[in-house]
């Protein structure tokens, strides 16, 4: 109970002593940031769970790139099922003389079997469930379709559509659709149609990319036996998707994206950290006679540690829940950006987030501040009549470790995964090595330079190489600020610039789809006719690759995601005699007149990927047979180029009589959007793909993404401003004498000042010197060995980094250490330093 | 272990004092013999730097001798570590320091009340009160320490000293930083208290006048402790 008193009370007179305002502050952030990525993720996934089976509109789902067999309604329906049969593709709708592509989703009446719909028909009014799809003749349409396509949200409603051949009316928006959180990241916006005008649109041929999905449900048993008939019956490409197979796709994705943004979070609580530990050092410094007082009176230092342990868990207790309600309050910022992205309408977060960031404040404080503080009890009584014992100091190791301990805690527990959480820390452990090494380079070269400056330069680089650990500290620190913010910057821009920039003004901007081969010749007419050229049409096939060799082709046995992915998917197939001209044959040889036709050629990165080698007999599943051919040669293919290209090739003997869709890309100049809606019109199967348009949108998911991530960075940022003010406060005492002695020796306030600035602003110049040539250092290496691009250095962003962080240093650390000029020198001499 | 200190509060024996210093072992004390009988005052006089203060922390226990021992509330330190030391000073010794040394986040009156409540003391606030009260300061209870003066803040540092009615108070150069006429007050009060409440006192101070108010006077210079008249 001693201890407890004295520990509230102790800290109680601190607090309004102002000696905890800025460990309170940088603890008070991390939690903050903490909390604020927590709430969204729990949001987000409780958002998820809350759709529970409804996630898929159904207890199971057939899912096939083919139209599903007659059999397996027919068997569902026999046992008492209810289904509903789905059809999806992108497709390009036009208003008038506007065109915008859409994801087309064809529903049957009884759709969704589980979940609602959700629509309004006014602006402001509130949505209602709506019993089943759109009836025919209408469409509905997401809000965001409206603006695109110059509709006015509501009044645009009531307008007429063109979907390929057939005319449908606008009637309703769509606020909720229940399995649309299967299908991710949505680029273009949804429009939900009768399955009942899908045979008047003309758009589903045997050789369009739909998927169908079969829908059922009903009682438990007979969807149990459904599936153990559907497990026999199943097509090759099908799959049957069950609640629980559906979520790890999305939840694999939110869990992704919010473990990226709590590691990143993790980066305010490292700077945070760095201020923490100032912090604590400096309180230690200021209650080290107030303790030696405490012996001299009797206190044992088993007491003195408890009430020290005590004061900091209250403190970070009191300042945890406030950091809590802001981060709570700050999740808010983070849905509005990004929020949309994963789920609609997203529940409020529960209060187990709080807890995380509560957890996490403790976990830093005492990681960080603990070990200088528990040196406190082992300062000598004899301190309370000599002075010149000095603090004790907490050996670094010690600090080290513990800090060390705490943020490896700290970053298993949010990543989620050992292996993760090791590397994570190991990049951590390295930049901030390259950091602290680069900064007592700097700070070495300042001290060469500093002898031979004078006045004010000297007193001012004098200041910083002195007080080399803090100054080292601060730079470290600062620099990260700089750097995390500056890589979005790099990422963002001069990234997308740099790709844009490698794109001929020529290239194709326009892809032309599922055109169907009664269309080709009047296409390349109406092409030509309306000057856009003859570009090469191709043929496309799709097929699955069954095996490589005698090997099945099991997408779960790569460990590369992206080999997962590609493994698993239908490739696009096609057939040529020649290679493509931004193709290059890099092994094998590619085939001539009056060569064997069953020969594959593979794109090099995908050979790579798959483990495909020269010589290997692949296999595919094409239109419902296999197809085998020996791999003969490897191509290089420039992507960004534009063109149209195909992993896999094969001579025309091989392919030539599959069912074919054909497929083209154009450049379409400016001005053009007539000719292309007149296109859309006279072939209304054909769809065209806006390139310029599906970036745009990439760009935008990007940018969000990217402001998501940046929101977390500034509460790094701040903490950045909080080590520099801890590194201010922790020298602050050191300058008080120092100024004193310089003003009592007849140095004018004006030197001072002028020192401080360039003191401040020579470390904040250090600072964002290191901070962007580490940006820049990533974003060379990213574009060079992620992206395949040449990366241009900016030197508007050098401009920003290096001199906006000089200046913001200087000023704020000049006004931070502006009040020791004010006070009279005969304070400072008094205080005896 | 506790029968050489007899009757005497505080007692060394053969205490000797050595630090290393930059120039090779350097003697501060040497072999001292002190006893110091309950509700004396001793005055210990001498130059800076000839190890008053020294002895000061080895009688109270603050720090370890290299030889000698040292009795204190009739135990013997030498057995005792740290912590030991600490729980034989609690509420049976009091310090009155040169520069106050008061706890600046906390009142007048929670700066009495801290050795109560380090103590142990069920109801402290009384006592803490009442000890203001003796040294003039009822009305000051609330002030913090930069509120009041140089003799306002020693005066608190004697209350605070005898409120938990030690038996033996040592006092660092209490008046080396006030000025005469303040000086003169605190230590009035501090010898009057002294009387009232029966504790020792062991004082260390350059002022002759000071110490000529003690009922002994030592003499110390360069480490060796004499008696003066």
């Amino acid at each position: 109970m001693t201890a407890w008193r004295l520990a509230l009370r102790l800290l109680g007179r601190d607090w309004r002593s102002g000696e905890l305002y800025l460990l309170a502050a940088a603890l008070g952030l991390t939690v903050a940031a903490m909390t604020a990525v927590a709430a969204f993720g729990d949001r987000v996934e409780s958002g998820m769970q809350r759709q529970g089976g409804e996630l898929i509109a159904a207890d199971l789902v057939v899912d096939d790139g083919y139209a599903i067999p007659p059999g397996f309604v027919e068997r569902a329906r026999a046992l008492g099922l209810a289904t509903a049969t789905t059809l999806e593709f992108p497709s390009v709708i036009l208003v008038g003389d506007a065109t915008q592509l859409v994801q087309v989703k064809a529903v049957e009446a009884g759709y969704p079997l589980r979940g609602v719909l959700r629509v309004r028909s006014d602006a402001r009014g509130e949505d209602a469930p709506a019993p089943s799809g759109p009836p025919p003749g209408e469409a509905w349409a997401e809000a965001r379709l409206l603006p695109l396509l110059g509709l006015d949200d509501p009044a645009g409603l009531g307008a007429e559509i063109a979907l390929g051949s057939t005319r449908l009316r606008l009637t309703q928006v769509l606020t909720q659709e229940p399995d649309r959180g299967a299908s991710l990241i949505q680029l273009a916006p949804r429009l939900l149609v009768n399955a009942a005008d899908i045979p008047a649109s003309g758009l589903v041929t045997p050789v369009s990319r739909v998927r169908y999905r079969l829908l059922v449900a009903g009682d438990p048993g007979a969807v149990g036996a459904f599936r153990a008939w559907a497990g026999v019956q199943l097509p090759r490409n099908a799959q049957i998707i069950d609640p629980e197979h559906a979520r790890p796709e999305l939840a694999g994705a939110v869990a992704g994206a919010t473990r990226f943004l709590r590691l990143a979070s993790l980066v305010t609580l490292l700077v945070a950290g760095a201020a923490i530990a100032l912090a604590s050092r400096r309180l230690v410094e200021r209650q080290t006679d107030a303790v030696a007082v405490m012996r001299c009176l009797g206190a044992p230092r088993h007491l003195l540690t408890r009430i020290f342990v005590l004061r900091l868990l209250a403190l970070g207790l009191g300042v945890g829940l406030i950091g809590a309600g802001i981060g709570y309050g700050a999740q808010f910022g983070l849905v509005a950006l990004i929020g949309d992205l994963f789920a609609q309408d997203l529940p409020p977060p529960s209060v187990a987030p709080l807890f995380l960031g509560l957890g996490t404040g403790l976990i830093a404080l005492l990681g960080f501040a603990l070990p200088p503080l528990v040196q406190l009890a082992r300062v000598p009584p004899l301190r309370a009549l000599r002075r010149d014992l000095g603090t004790p100091r907490a050996s670094v190791l010690g600090s080290v470790l513990a800090a060390g301990l705490a943020l490896g805690l700290l970053v298993w527990w949010q990543a989620g995964e050992a292996q993760l959480a090791a590397r994570v820390l190991a990049g951590v452990a390295a930049t901030l090595l390259v950091l602290v090494g680069a900064a007592l380079a700097l700070i070495r070269l300042a001290a060469w330079v500093q002898p031979r400056t004078r006045g004010v330069w000297r007193l001012g680089l004098a200041g910083l190489t002195r007080r080399r650990a803090a100054a080292v500290l601060q730079i470290a620190g600062f620099g990260i600020g700089v750097l995390a913010l500056l890589l979005l910057a790099v990422v963002r821009v001069d990234l997308l610039r740099a790709w844009q920039a490698g794109l001929p003004p020529d290239a194709p901007n326009r892809f032309l789809i599922n055109i169907q081969p009664q269309d080709l010749d009047p296409l390349r007419a109406f092409l030509a006719g309306h000057g856009l050229g003859t570009p090469g049409v191709l043929p496309m096939i799709r097929g699955r690759l069954l095996r490589i060799n005698d090997h099945s082709v099991d997408p779960d046995a790569y460990p590369d995601p992206r080999a997962q992915r590609l493994a698993a998917r239908e490739f696009n197939l096609s057939h040529a005699e020649q290679p493509q001209r931004d193709n290059r044959v890099v092994a094998g040889r590619w085939w001539g007149p009056g060569d064997p036709a069953d020969q594959f050629s593979v794109e090099e990165g995908l050979a790579r990927t798959l483990g495909i080698n020269l010589g290997d007999r692949l296999t595919f599943w094409v239109s419902g047979h296999e197809v085998k051919a020996r791999v003969t040669s490897l191509r290089h293919v420039r992507w960004d180029s534009f063109n149209v290209n195909f992993f896999v090739v094969s001579p025309p003997g091989l392919l030539g009589s599959e069912a074919t869709s054909h497929i083209t890309s154009l450049h379409v100049p400016p001005g053009a959007e007539a000719t292309m809606a007149e296109l859309q019109r006279r072939f209304p199967a054909v769809t065209p793909l806006d390139v310029d348009a599906l970036l745009g949108q990439v760009r935008s998911v990007m940018e969000r993404g990217a402001a998501a991530v940046e929101y977390v960075f500034a509460f790094t940022l701040v903490a950045g401003l909080l080590v520099m003010l801890a590194g201010i406060q922790a020298t602050l005492a050191q300058r008080r004498g120092e100024h004193a002695v310089l003003r009592a020796l007849g140095a004018r306030r004006r030197d001072l000042l002028a020192a401080l600035a360039v003191e401040f602003t020579v470390a904040g110049l250090l600072a964002g010197l290191l901070g962007t040539a580490c940006a820049e250092l990533t974003g060379w290496m990213l574009a060079g060995q992620v992206f395949d691009l040449d990366f241009a250095f900016n030197p508007s962003l050098w401009a920003l980094g290096v001199l906006g962080s000089a200046a913001l240093i200087g000023l704020a650390g000049t006004l931070a250490s502006y009040p020791l000029l004010v006070r009279p020198p005969l304070e400072g001499l008094r205080r005896g330093g | 272990m506790t029968k050489n200190s007899g009757t005497e509060v505080a007692r060394a024996a053969g205490l000797g004092k050595e630090v290393e210093g930059p120039a090779g072992r350097l003697t501060i004390l040497h072999a001292l013999d002190l006893g110091v009988k309950p509700g004396e005052a001793v005055a210990i006089l001498g130059a800076s730097g000839s190890g008053k203060s020294t002895l000061l922390g080895l009688l109270a226990g603050l720090d370890q001798p290299s030889t000698g021992e040292v009795w204190l509330c009739g135990q013997a330190l030498a057995g005792l570590g740290e912590d030991g030391r600490a729980a034989l000073r609690n509420g049976r010794v009091g310090f009155v320091f040169q520069d106050f040394q008061l706890l600046p986040t906390l009142t007048a009156l929670e700066n009495v009340l801290l050795p109560l409540e380090l103590g142990g003391v069920r109801a402290p606030e009384p006592i803490a009160r009442s000890a203001l009260g003796r040294v003039g300061l009822a009305e000051r209870a609330g002030h913090y320490p930069r509120q009041l003066s140089g003799g306002e803040q020693q005066r608190v540092a004697i209350a605070r000293a005898f409120a938990p009615s030690p038996q033996i108070l040592f006092a660092d150069e209490p008046t080396g930083n006030l000025d005469e006429e303040t000086g003169g007050q605190v230590i009035d009060l501090l010898l009057g208290l002294r009387n009232a409440a029966g504790a020792a006192l062991v004082l260390v101070t350059h002022d002759p006048r000071l110490a000529a108010r003690c009922d002994r006077r030592l003499g110390m210079r360069a480490g060796r402790l004499e008696p003066l008249a």
